[in-house]
Protein backbone atom coordinates (compact mmCIF):
# COMPACT_ATOMS: atom_id res chain seq x y z
CA UNK A 1 0.00 0.00 0.00
CA UNK A 2 1.21 3.51 -0.77
CA UNK A 3 0.11 6.56 1.18
CA UNK A 4 0.54 9.88 -0.56
CA UNK A 5 0.70 13.08 1.43
CA UNK A 6 1.63 16.75 1.25
CA UNK A 7 4.34 17.57 3.75
CA UNK A 8 3.35 20.42 6.08
CA UNK A 9 6.75 20.97 7.66
CA UNK A 10 7.68 23.96 5.51
CA UNK A 11 6.14 26.03 2.73
CA UNK A 12 7.72 23.90 -0.02
CA UNK A 13 4.83 21.45 0.49
CA UNK A 14 6.64 18.36 -0.91
CA UNK A 15 4.47 15.54 -2.19
CA UNK A 16 5.66 12.46 -0.31
CA UNK A 17 4.84 8.78 -0.88
CA UNK A 18 5.12 6.22 1.88
CA UNK A 19 5.18 2.57 0.81
CA UNK A 20 3.83 0.26 3.45
CA UNK A 21 4.43 -3.49 3.31
CA UNK A 22 3.25 -5.96 5.97
CA UNK A 23 2.18 -3.09 8.20
CA UNK A 24 5.68 -1.60 8.15
CA UNK A 25 7.06 1.43 6.32
CA UNK A 26 9.21 0.10 3.49
CA UNK A 27 10.13 3.26 1.66
CA UNK A 28 9.66 7.06 1.80
CA UNK A 29 10.03 8.97 -1.46
CA UNK A 30 9.60 12.60 -2.45
CA UNK A 31 10.79 14.30 0.73
CA UNK A 32 13.50 16.87 0.05
CA UNK A 33 14.78 17.02 3.64
CA UNK A 34 15.03 14.94 6.84
CA UNK A 35 12.15 16.85 8.43
CA UNK A 36 9.95 15.61 5.60
CA UNK A 37 10.97 11.98 6.12
CA UNK A 38 10.22 12.28 9.83
CA UNK A 39 6.86 13.91 9.09
CA UNK A 40 5.91 11.22 6.56
CA UNK A 41 6.77 8.38 8.92
CA UNK A 42 4.59 9.89 11.64
CA UNK A 43 1.79 10.84 9.26
CA UNK A 44 1.58 7.27 7.92
CA UNK A 45 1.15 5.83 11.41
CA UNK A 46 -0.23 8.46 13.84
CA UNK A 47 -0.89 11.85 12.25
CA UNK A 48 0.10 14.61 14.66
CA UNK A 49 0.11 18.39 14.58
CA UNK A 50 1.80 21.16 16.50
CA UNK A 51 -1.09 22.69 18.37
CA UNK A 52 -1.45 26.46 18.67
CA UNK A 53 -4.13 28.45 20.49
CA UNK A 54 -4.56 31.29 22.98
CA UNK A 55 -5.01 31.20 26.75
CA UNK A 56 -7.00 33.86 28.59
CA UNK A 57 -4.80 36.23 30.59
CA UNK A 58 -5.94 37.82 33.83
CA UNK A 59 -4.52 41.14 35.02
CA UNK A 60 -1.88 41.31 32.29
CA UNK A 61 -1.42 43.82 29.49
CA UNK A 62 -2.52 41.26 26.91
CA UNK A 63 -6.02 39.79 26.92
CA UNK A 64 -4.74 36.53 25.48
CA UNK A 65 -1.42 34.72 25.57
CA UNK A 66 -0.65 32.74 22.42
CA UNK A 67 0.57 29.21 23.18
CA UNK A 68 1.84 26.12 21.39
CA UNK A 69 2.82 22.59 22.22
CA UNK A 70 6.54 21.81 22.17
CA UNK A 71 5.89 18.66 20.13
CA UNK A 72 3.11 17.61 17.76
CA UNK A 73 0.05 16.13 19.47
CA UNK A 74 -1.99 13.32 17.89
CA UNK A 75 -4.62 14.71 15.55
CA UNK A 76 -7.37 12.91 17.42
CA UNK A 77 -6.52 14.90 20.57
CA UNK A 78 -6.90 18.34 18.99
CA UNK A 79 -10.42 19.03 20.26
CA UNK A 80 -9.52 17.66 23.69
CA UNK A 81 -6.66 20.17 23.66
CA UNK A 82 -9.10 22.97 22.80
CA UNK A 83 -11.32 22.03 25.76
CA UNK A 84 -8.32 21.98 28.09
CA UNK A 85 -7.04 25.36 26.86
CA UNK A 86 -10.43 26.96 27.63
CA UNK A 87 -10.07 26.06 31.31
CA UNK A 88 -6.62 27.65 31.66
CA UNK A 89 -5.88 31.16 32.96
CA UNK A 90 -2.55 32.98 33.07
CA UNK A 91 -2.21 35.61 35.80
CA UNK A 92 1.55 35.98 36.09
CA UNK A 93 3.82 37.71 33.56
CA UNK A 94 5.31 35.24 31.06
CA UNK A 95 8.12 35.23 28.56
CA UNK A 96 8.05 33.71 25.10
CA UNK A 97 9.08 30.08 25.42
CA UNK A 98 8.03 29.77 29.08
CA UNK A 99 6.26 26.54 30.03
CA UNK A 100 2.58 27.03 30.91
CA UNK A 101 1.65 23.37 31.42
CA UNK A 102 4.32 20.75 32.10
CA UNK A 103 2.36 17.65 31.07
CA UNK A 104 -0.34 18.82 28.68
CA UNK A 105 -3.28 16.37 28.38
CA UNK A 106 -1.11 13.78 30.09
CA UNK A 107 0.75 13.32 26.81
CA UNK A 108 4.15 14.20 28.24
CA UNK A 109 4.11 17.28 26.03
CA UNK A 110 4.70 20.85 27.23
CA UNK A 111 2.45 23.80 26.54
CA UNK A 112 4.58 26.91 25.94
CA UNK A 113 3.75 30.61 25.84
CA UNK A 114 4.85 32.13 22.54
CA UNK A 115 4.67 35.81 23.45
CA UNK A 116 5.87 37.90 26.33
CA UNK A 117 3.17 39.40 28.53
CA UNK A 118 3.82 41.86 31.34
CA UNK A 119 1.81 43.76 33.89
CA UNK A 120 1.39 47.54 33.66
CA UNK A 121 4.03 48.40 31.18
CA UNK A 122 4.15 49.50 27.63
CA UNK A 123 7.85 50.35 27.60
CA UNK A 124 9.36 53.30 25.75
CA UNK A 125 6.18 55.22 25.11
CA UNK B 1 13.01 70.07 13.59
CA UNK B 2 14.61 66.94 14.94
CA UNK B 3 17.44 65.42 12.87
CA UNK B 4 18.39 61.79 12.62
CA UNK B 5 20.61 59.62 10.50
CA UNK B 6 17.86 57.09 9.85
CA UNK B 7 14.15 56.87 10.51
CA UNK B 8 12.35 53.55 10.04
CA UNK B 9 8.56 53.63 9.85
CA UNK B 10 6.97 50.38 10.98
CA UNK B 11 7.90 47.99 13.79
CA UNK B 12 6.93 44.72 12.14
CA UNK B 13 9.37 42.13 10.81
CA UNK B 14 10.49 44.36 7.93
CA UNK B 15 11.11 47.51 9.97
CA UNK B 16 12.90 45.66 12.76
CA UNK B 17 15.18 43.74 10.38
CA UNK B 18 15.99 46.92 8.43
CA UNK B 19 16.81 48.91 11.58
CA UNK B 20 19.01 46.16 13.01
CA UNK B 21 20.84 45.69 9.70
CA UNK B 22 21.40 49.43 9.29
CA UNK B 23 22.88 49.51 12.77
CA UNK B 24 25.15 46.56 12.00
CA UNK B 25 26.32 48.51 8.96
CA UNK B 26 27.40 51.52 10.94
CA UNK B 27 24.29 53.71 11.39
CA UNK B 28 24.28 54.82 15.01
CA UNK B 29 21.40 57.28 15.22
CA UNK B 30 18.15 55.49 14.41
CA UNK B 31 14.53 56.23 15.26
CA UNK B 32 11.92 53.54 14.66
CA UNK B 33 8.28 54.65 14.81
CA UNK B 34 5.44 52.17 15.23
CA UNK B 35 1.74 53.00 15.46
CA UNK B 36 0.80 50.07 17.71
CA UNK B 37 1.73 49.84 21.38
CA UNK B 38 3.80 46.72 20.67
CA UNK B 39 6.51 45.81 18.22
CA UNK B 40 5.98 42.79 15.99
CA UNK B 41 3.33 43.96 13.55
CA UNK B 42 1.07 41.37 12.01
CA UNK B 43 3.19 38.50 13.41
CA UNK B 44 1.59 39.00 16.81
CA UNK B 45 -1.77 37.83 15.54
CA UNK B 46 -0.31 34.96 13.47
CA UNK B 47 -0.26 32.52 16.38
CA UNK B 48 0.09 29.47 14.10
CA UNK B 49 3.42 27.90 13.16
CA UNK B 50 5.17 28.06 9.82
CA UNK B 51 7.65 30.87 10.38
CA UNK B 52 11.41 30.86 10.67
CA UNK B 53 12.47 27.62 8.98
CA UNK B 54 14.55 29.50 6.43
CA UNK B 55 15.96 32.27 8.59
CA UNK B 56 16.28 30.63 12.00
CA UNK B 57 16.28 26.98 10.81
CA UNK B 58 13.55 26.40 13.38
CA UNK B 59 9.80 26.14 13.15
CA UNK B 60 8.30 29.09 15.02
CA UNK B 61 4.94 30.78 15.55
CA UNK B 62 4.47 34.41 14.48
CA UNK B 63 4.83 35.84 18.01
CA UNK B 64 8.02 33.80 18.57
CA UNK B 65 9.52 35.02 15.30
CA UNK B 66 8.70 38.60 16.30
CA UNK B 67 10.07 38.04 19.81
CA UNK B 68 13.52 37.15 18.45
CA UNK B 69 13.74 40.51 16.70
CA UNK B 70 12.13 42.45 19.54
CA UNK B 71 14.85 41.15 21.87
CA UNK B 72 17.54 41.99 19.34
CA UNK B 73 16.35 45.53 18.70
CA UNK B 74 15.69 46.30 22.38
CA UNK B 75 19.30 45.40 23.11
CA UNK B 76 20.60 48.14 20.79
CA UNK B 77 20.62 51.51 22.62
CA UNK B 78 21.36 53.38 19.36
CA UNK B 79 17.90 52.47 18.10
CA UNK B 80 15.21 54.58 19.74
CA UNK B 81 11.78 52.99 19.52
CA UNK B 82 8.75 55.26 19.52
CA UNK B 83 5.52 53.31 19.98
CA UNK B 84 1.96 54.59 19.51
CA UNK B 85 3.41 56.89 16.88
CA UNK B 86 1.39 57.40 13.74
CA UNK B 87 2.92 59.00 10.67
CA UNK B 88 0.53 61.54 9.16
CA UNK B 89 2.74 63.32 6.64
CA UNK B 90 5.82 62.66 4.58
CA UNK B 91 7.57 65.31 2.51
CA UNK B 92 9.86 64.83 -0.49
CA UNK B 93 12.82 66.03 1.60
CA UNK B 94 12.14 63.04 3.90
CA UNK B 95 10.60 65.08 6.71
CA UNK B 96 8.36 62.74 8.68
CA UNK B 97 5.48 64.12 10.74
CA UNK B 98 3.99 61.82 13.32
CA UNK B 99 1.48 61.93 16.13
CA UNK B 100 2.02 60.25 19.45
CA UNK B 101 0.50 60.75 22.88
CA UNK B 102 1.73 64.18 23.88
CA UNK B 103 1.86 65.89 20.54
CA UNK B 104 2.93 66.12 16.94
CA UNK B 105 6.58 65.64 16.04
CA UNK B 106 8.74 66.33 13.00
CA UNK B 107 11.94 64.54 12.16
CA UNK B 108 14.17 64.83 9.12
CA UNK B 109 16.50 61.89 8.63
CA UNK B 110 19.38 61.50 6.18
CA UNK B 111 17.70 58.31 4.98
CA UNK B 112 14.22 56.92 5.48
CA UNK B 113 13.03 53.32 5.37
CA UNK B 114 9.29 52.76 5.05
CA UNK B 115 8.18 49.34 6.29
CA UNK B 116 4.46 49.92 6.51
CA UNK B 117 3.16 46.55 5.34
CA UNK B 118 -0.13 45.90 3.62
CA UNK B 119 -3.82 46.38 4.13
CA UNK B 120 -6.42 43.83 3.10
CA UNK B 121 -8.53 43.95 -0.02
CA UNK B 122 -12.20 44.37 0.84
CA UNK B 123 -15.58 43.15 -0.26
CA UNK B 124 -16.11 46.39 -2.20
CA UNK B 125 -12.99 45.77 -4.25
CA UNK B 126 -14.28 42.44 -5.57
CA UNK B 127 -17.74 43.87 -6.22
CA UNK B 128 -20.00 41.47 -4.34
CA UNK B 129 -23.59 42.66 -4.68
CA UNK B 130 -26.22 42.43 -1.95
CA UNK B 131 -27.05 44.18 1.28
CA UNK B 132 -24.61 45.72 3.72
CA UNK B 133 -25.33 43.95 7.01
CA UNK B 134 -23.02 43.44 9.99
CA UNK B 135 -20.99 40.26 9.90
CA UNK B 136 -18.67 40.85 6.96
CA UNK B 137 -15.00 40.86 7.93
CA UNK B 138 -11.68 40.75 6.18
CA UNK B 139 -9.84 37.59 7.23
CA UNK B 140 -7.00 39.43 8.94
CA UNK B 141 -9.41 41.53 10.97
CA UNK B 142 -11.20 38.37 12.12
CA UNK B 143 -7.78 36.97 13.03
CA UNK B 144 -7.06 40.00 15.19
CA UNK B 145 -10.47 39.82 16.88
CA UNK B 146 -10.00 36.14 17.75
CA UNK B 147 -6.29 35.97 18.56
CA UNK B 148 -5.68 39.36 20.16
CA UNK B 149 -9.05 40.59 21.43
CA UNK B 150 -10.61 37.24 22.34
CA UNK B 151 -13.80 37.91 20.40
CA UNK B 152 -15.46 35.39 18.09
CA UNK B 153 -16.94 37.30 15.15
CA UNK B 154 -19.58 34.69 14.28
CA UNK B 155 -20.85 31.13 14.53
CA UNK B 156 -21.59 30.07 10.95
CA UNK B 157 -18.99 31.28 8.54
CA UNK B 158 -18.52 31.39 4.77
CA UNK B 159 -15.04 32.32 3.58
CA UNK B 160 -14.56 34.02 0.24
CA UNK B 161 -11.15 33.36 -1.29
CA UNK B 162 -8.67 30.63 -0.48
CA UNK B 163 -5.54 32.62 0.28
CA UNK B 164 -3.44 31.48 3.23
CA UNK B 165 -5.07 33.83 5.73
CA UNK B 166 -8.50 32.52 4.73
CA UNK B 167 -7.41 28.89 5.11
CA UNK B 168 -5.77 29.56 8.46
CA UNK B 169 -8.88 31.36 9.68
CA UNK B 170 -11.04 28.40 8.61
CA UNK B 171 -9.11 26.27 11.10
CA UNK B 172 -9.09 28.98 13.75
CA UNK B 173 -12.88 29.45 13.61
CA UNK B 174 -13.37 25.67 13.73
CA UNK B 175 -11.16 25.31 16.80
CA UNK B 176 -13.01 28.16 18.49
CA UNK B 177 -16.30 26.32 18.06
CA UNK B 178 -17.72 28.02 14.98
CA UNK B 179 -18.86 26.13 11.91
CA UNK B 180 -17.13 26.97 8.64
CA UNK B 181 -19.79 26.11 6.09
CA UNK B 182 -17.75 26.72 2.96
CA UNK B 183 -14.60 28.18 1.49
CA UNK B 184 -15.37 29.59 -1.96
CA UNK B 185 -12.64 30.09 -4.55
CA UNK B 186 -13.41 31.50 -7.97
CA UNK B 187 -10.19 30.05 -9.43
CA UNK B 188 -9.82 26.31 -10.19
CA UNK B 189 -7.15 25.92 -7.49
CA UNK B 190 -6.25 27.36 -4.11
CA UNK B 191 -4.19 30.52 -3.88
CA UNK B 192 -2.74 29.34 -0.59
CA UNK B 193 0.03 26.88 0.21
CA UNK B 194 -0.69 23.15 -0.18
CA UNK B 195 0.37 22.62 3.45
CA UNK B 196 -2.40 24.96 4.60
CA UNK B 197 -4.99 23.09 2.57
CA UNK B 198 -3.88 19.90 4.36
CA UNK B 199 -3.60 21.14 7.93
CA UNK B 200 -6.33 23.79 7.94
CA UNK B 201 -8.99 22.44 5.59
CA UNK B 202 -8.63 18.68 5.09
CA UNK B 203 -7.79 17.99 8.75
CA UNK B 204 -11.18 19.43 9.72
CA UNK B 205 -13.23 18.31 6.69
CA UNK B 206 -14.08 21.89 5.77
CA UNK B 207 -15.82 22.03 2.39
CA UNK B 208 -13.84 23.99 -0.19
CA UNK B 209 -15.45 24.80 -3.53
CA UNK B 210 -13.33 25.80 -6.50
CA UNK B 211 -14.75 27.60 -9.56
CA UNK B 212 -17.41 29.14 -7.33
CA UNK B 213 -18.34 32.75 -6.79
CA UNK B 214 -20.64 34.65 -4.49
CA UNK B 215 -23.55 36.21 -6.34
CA UNK B 216 -25.06 38.00 -3.39
CA UNK B 217 -24.81 38.58 0.34
CA UNK B 218 -28.20 38.66 2.06
CA UNK B 219 -29.41 39.85 5.46
CA UNK B 220 -30.85 43.04 6.89
CA UNK B 221 -29.05 43.84 10.14
CA UNK B 222 -26.79 40.79 10.23
CA UNK B 223 -25.58 38.48 7.47
CA UNK B 224 -28.19 35.74 6.94
CA UNK B 225 -27.07 34.00 3.78
CA UNK B 226 -24.91 34.05 0.71
CA UNK B 227 -25.99 32.97 -2.75
CA UNK B 228 -23.27 31.18 -4.68
CA UNK B 229 -22.91 29.63 -8.12
CA UNK B 230 -20.43 27.72 -10.20
CA UNK B 231 -18.47 29.62 -12.81
CA UNK B 232 -17.12 28.47 -16.17
CA UNK B 233 -13.61 29.02 -17.53
CA UNK B 234 -14.55 32.61 -18.44
CA UNK B 235 -15.64 33.23 -14.80
CA UNK B 236 -19.24 33.45 -15.99
CA UNK B 237 -21.98 32.06 -13.77
CA UNK B 238 -23.22 28.62 -14.91
CA UNK B 239 -27.04 28.79 -15.04
CA UNK B 240 -28.88 26.44 -12.73
CA UNK B 241 -25.99 26.03 -10.26
CA UNK B 242 -27.19 28.60 -7.72
CA UNK B 243 -27.13 27.52 -4.10
CA UNK B 244 -28.03 29.47 -0.96
CA UNK B 245 -25.84 28.95 2.10
CA UNK B 246 -27.20 30.14 5.46
CA UNK B 247 -24.57 31.83 7.59
CA UNK B 248 -24.11 34.74 9.99
CA UNK B 249 -20.61 35.72 8.97
CA UNK B 250 -18.68 36.26 5.75
CA UNK B 251 -14.90 36.44 5.70
CA UNK B 252 -13.21 38.04 2.75
CA UNK B 253 -9.71 36.72 2.06
CA UNK B 254 -8.89 38.08 -1.35
CA UNK B 255 -5.42 39.49 -1.16
CA UNK B 256 -3.35 42.35 0.15
CA UNK B 257 -2.44 45.84 -1.03
CA UNK B 258 0.88 47.47 -0.15
CA UNK B 259 0.29 50.53 2.00
CA UNK B 260 2.20 53.34 0.32
CA UNK B 261 0.09 56.48 0.60
CA UNK B 262 2.78 58.26 2.63
CA UNK B 263 5.53 57.90 0.04
CA UNK B 264 3.03 58.78 -2.66
CA UNK B 265 2.38 61.99 -0.71
CA UNK B 266 6.14 62.61 -0.78
CA UNK B 267 6.16 62.31 -4.56
CA UNK B 268 7.48 58.77 -5.03
CA UNK B 269 6.34 57.10 -8.28
CA UNK B 270 3.73 54.46 -7.50
CA UNK B 271 2.54 51.66 -9.78
CA UNK B 272 -1.22 52.11 -9.51
CA UNK B 273 -1.97 48.48 -10.36
CA UNK B 274 -0.03 47.07 -7.42
CA UNK B 275 0.27 50.17 -5.19
CA UNK B 276 3.99 49.41 -4.95
CA UNK B 277 6.78 51.90 -5.67
CA UNK B 278 8.04 51.88 -9.26
CA UNK B 279 11.57 50.56 -8.96
CA UNK B 280 14.24 48.70 -10.88
CA UNK B 281 15.67 47.04 -7.82
CA UNK B 282 14.31 45.76 -4.55
CA UNK B 283 13.75 48.31 -1.73
CA UNK B 284 14.52 51.46 -3.73
CA UNK B 285 12.17 54.21 -4.94
CA UNK B 286 12.24 57.11 -7.37
CA UNK B 287 13.41 59.43 -4.57
CA UNK B 288 17.00 58.75 -3.45
CA UNK B 289 17.20 58.24 0.29
CA UNK B 290 13.65 56.90 0.60
CA UNK B 291 13.66 53.13 0.81
CA UNK B 292 10.71 50.74 1.10
CA UNK B 293 10.94 47.19 2.38
CA UNK B 294 8.80 44.19 3.31
CA UNK B 295 5.18 43.88 2.27
CA UNK B 296 4.91 47.56 1.44
CA UNK B 297 7.49 47.03 -1.31
CA UNK B 298 5.82 43.88 -2.64
CA UNK B 299 3.55 41.22 -1.17
CA UNK B 300 5.70 38.37 0.16
CA UNK B 301 4.59 34.80 0.87
CA UNK B 302 7.07 34.18 3.70
CA UNK B 303 8.25 36.37 6.52
CA UNK B 304 11.70 34.79 6.22
CA UNK B 305 12.10 36.43 2.81
CA UNK B 306 10.80 39.72 4.22
CA UNK B 307 13.57 39.61 6.81
CA UNK B 308 16.26 38.83 4.24
CA UNK B 309 15.20 41.61 1.85
CA UNK B 310 14.66 44.11 4.66
CA UNK B 311 18.19 43.53 5.90
CA UNK B 312 19.28 44.54 2.43
CA UNK B 313 17.22 47.73 2.81
CA UNK B 314 19.09 48.45 6.03
CA UNK B 315 22.42 48.03 4.23
CA UNK B 316 21.31 50.21 1.31
CA UNK B 317 20.25 52.98 3.70
CA UNK B 318 23.59 52.73 5.54
CA UNK B 319 25.46 53.03 2.24
CA UNK B 320 23.36 56.03 1.25
CA UNK B 321 24.06 57.78 4.56
CA UNK B 322 27.81 57.08 4.22
CA UNK B 323 27.76 58.44 0.68
CA UNK B 324 26.30 61.73 1.90
CA UNK B 325 28.67 62.16 4.83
Amino acid sequence: MTKKMVCIECPKSCLISVDIENCKVAKVTGAKCPRGVKYALAEAVTPARLFTATVIAEGLDLKLIPVRTDKPIPKKDIFRAVEEIRKLRIGKPVKAGETIVENFLGLGIKLLATREAVKGGCKNV
Amino acid sequence: MNKRDLVVVGGGPAGMAAAVAAHENGVKDILLVERDQYLGGILNQCIHTGFGLDYFKELLTGPEYADRFIKKIRAIPDIEISLRSFVVRLAGDRTVTYLKPGGMFHVRPKALIMATGCRERTREMIHIPGTRPAGIFSAGLAQKLINIEGLLPGKEVVIIGSGDIGLIMARRFTLEGAKVKAILEIQPATRGLARNVVQCVEDFDIPIYFNHKVLKIGGRDRVEKVTVAKVDAAMKEVPGTEVVIDCDTVLVSVGLIPENEMIEMAGVDIDKRTNSPVSKEVNTTSIPGIFVCGNSFKVYDYVDSVTADSELAGRLAAEYIRGRA
